[in-house]
Order: structure tokens, then sequence, then C-alpha cells
């Protein structure tokens, strides 16, 4: 009977018991930024399929990733990009065992803030 | 004092086994894209909105089409791994395994798409 109460435990507190703070904030984004991405990629990769192709299927490429909606996709994914560039570097920094503590560590994730939206800025600019 | 490194000790261990290696690949694989995603952003943005002429041409280039092709490949391994963490942390059961087969499988067939698609423009 080892088995008699497994799956039924008490759950430890999650993340609905903790009153929002920079650390947790940021640390969450990471992740959704992550995955979103996955959006992008497949629209690239898209992009190039259609070059691969020929000029009629990049056609149709191009004028959706280069449409409105495509430009908002695009734009948001390039601050999703930085942002989990720059949170990621973050969690390198702390799994050196550096950083972590929470003066430091809450000045980073508003680096990381701060510096996703500049990031973002300056590709528009650049790019 | 043992003669051994701190990863070299965690390896194969945990109920999977192998989450150090998975942590690892993550950081490698992650410092890895820092390079290659500014890289790829300079490259793909000025391509994007020009011609078909032109898009062709930038990625018959050695050094943008290696950038793209090393992009999409460490990108979607990146994203294959990283999406399997979250997914193991949300969801259990039947929904987990039918959540990570459907990863595996668009990780993979984006990873071939993107570089079937840049090889065919660059060879």
């Amino acid at each position: 009977m080892a088995d008699f109460n497994r799956g039924n435990r008490p759950l430890s507190p999650h993340l609905q018991v903790y009153r929002p703070q920079i650390t947790s904030v940021t640390s969450i984004f990471t992740r959704i930024t992550g995955n979103a991405l996955i959006v992008a990629a497949i629209l690239i990769v898209w992009w190039f399929l259609a070059a691969a192709k020929g000029p009629e299927a990049f056609a149709r490429a191009d004028w959706v990733l280069t449409s409105w909606i495509g430009d908002l996709v695009m734009t948001l994914s390039v601050w999703a990009l930085w942002y989990h560039t720059l949170a990621g570097i973050r969690h390198v920094i702390w799994d050196a065992g550096r950083g972590l503590e929470l003066k430091t560590a809450e000045r980073l994730g508003l680096a990381v803030i701060g510096g996703s939206a500049l990031l973002t800025l300056l590709t528009i600019i650049v790019v | 004092m043992r003669y051994i490194t701190a990863r070299k000790r965690a390896l194969g261990l945990g109920s999977a086994k192998t989450g150090t290696e998975h942590h690892w690949f993550m950081i490698v694989s992650g410092i890895a894209l820092v390079g290659l995603v500014l890289a790829f952003v300079l490259i793909f943005g000025r391509a994007l909105g020009s011609s078909h002429e032109e898009v062709v041409a930038t990625f018959s280039r050695p050094f943008p089409a290696i950038v793209a092709l090393l992009t999409i490949w460490v990108g979607m391994a990146h994203f294959r791994k990283g999406a399997q963490t979250a997914i193991e942390d949300y969801s259990r059961g039947i929904t987990q395994k039918a959540l990570l087969i459907l990863t595996i499988c668009v990780s993979y067939s984006v990873m071939a798409a993107g570089l079937y698609a840049v090889l065919r423009i660059a060879i």
C-alpha cells in the first residue's frame, strides 16, 4: 500500500499565492516569450521555403510578412527575442552563482525590461 | 577533495537521469544563439522587404546562408527542449505525452523545412 495516496497529496503553494514581484514576473515572461517565438519561426521558415520555390510563392509569403499584421507580429517577435535573450543571459549569470542578492536580482530584472525595449527600438531603426 | 567537476558529478542523477544534460544543453545552445540571433536579425531584417532576386542573392553567399542554417538548427533544438520543460511543469498524463509528441514533431518539421529551404537557395 505504499502507493495509496500517490498523486493526491497536498501541493505546495504556487504562483497564485504570491504577490507579483519583478523577479518572478520577468522570469515568467522568459518562458512566455520563448514559446511565443515559434510563431515567428514558422513564418520565417515559410518565407524561406517560398523563396526557395520561386518568385510567385515568394511574393505571397513576402506580402503576408510585410503587411501590417506581419509587421506587428515581427515587431513583437523582435521584442520577445531580445527579452528572451537578455533574460537567458541573466539565467546563465545566476547559474554561475552570481547576482543572486535580492537588490542585484531586482536590478537585473529591470535591466532585462529596459534593455529589451532599447534593443527593439534599435532594431527597428537599424533594420 | 574529489578530482571531478561539479557537472560530471551531477550527470545521470535525478528521476529522469537526463536533467543535467538537458540543462547544460540549454546553456550551450542559449549562449550560441546570442551571437547567431544578433547576426540573423541583421541579415534577415535587411533581406525582408527586398525583391526575390535580392533575397536569393543574399542567401547564396556563404556567411548569410551559414548563419541562417545554424540559427534555424540550434534555435529549433533549443525550442524543442525549452518547450519540453514548460510542458512537463504544467501538464500531466496523456495530455503531457500528446503535447510533448506534438512539440517534438513541430520542432523537427520546422527545422527540416528551414534547413532544406536555405540549402535550396544557397546551392
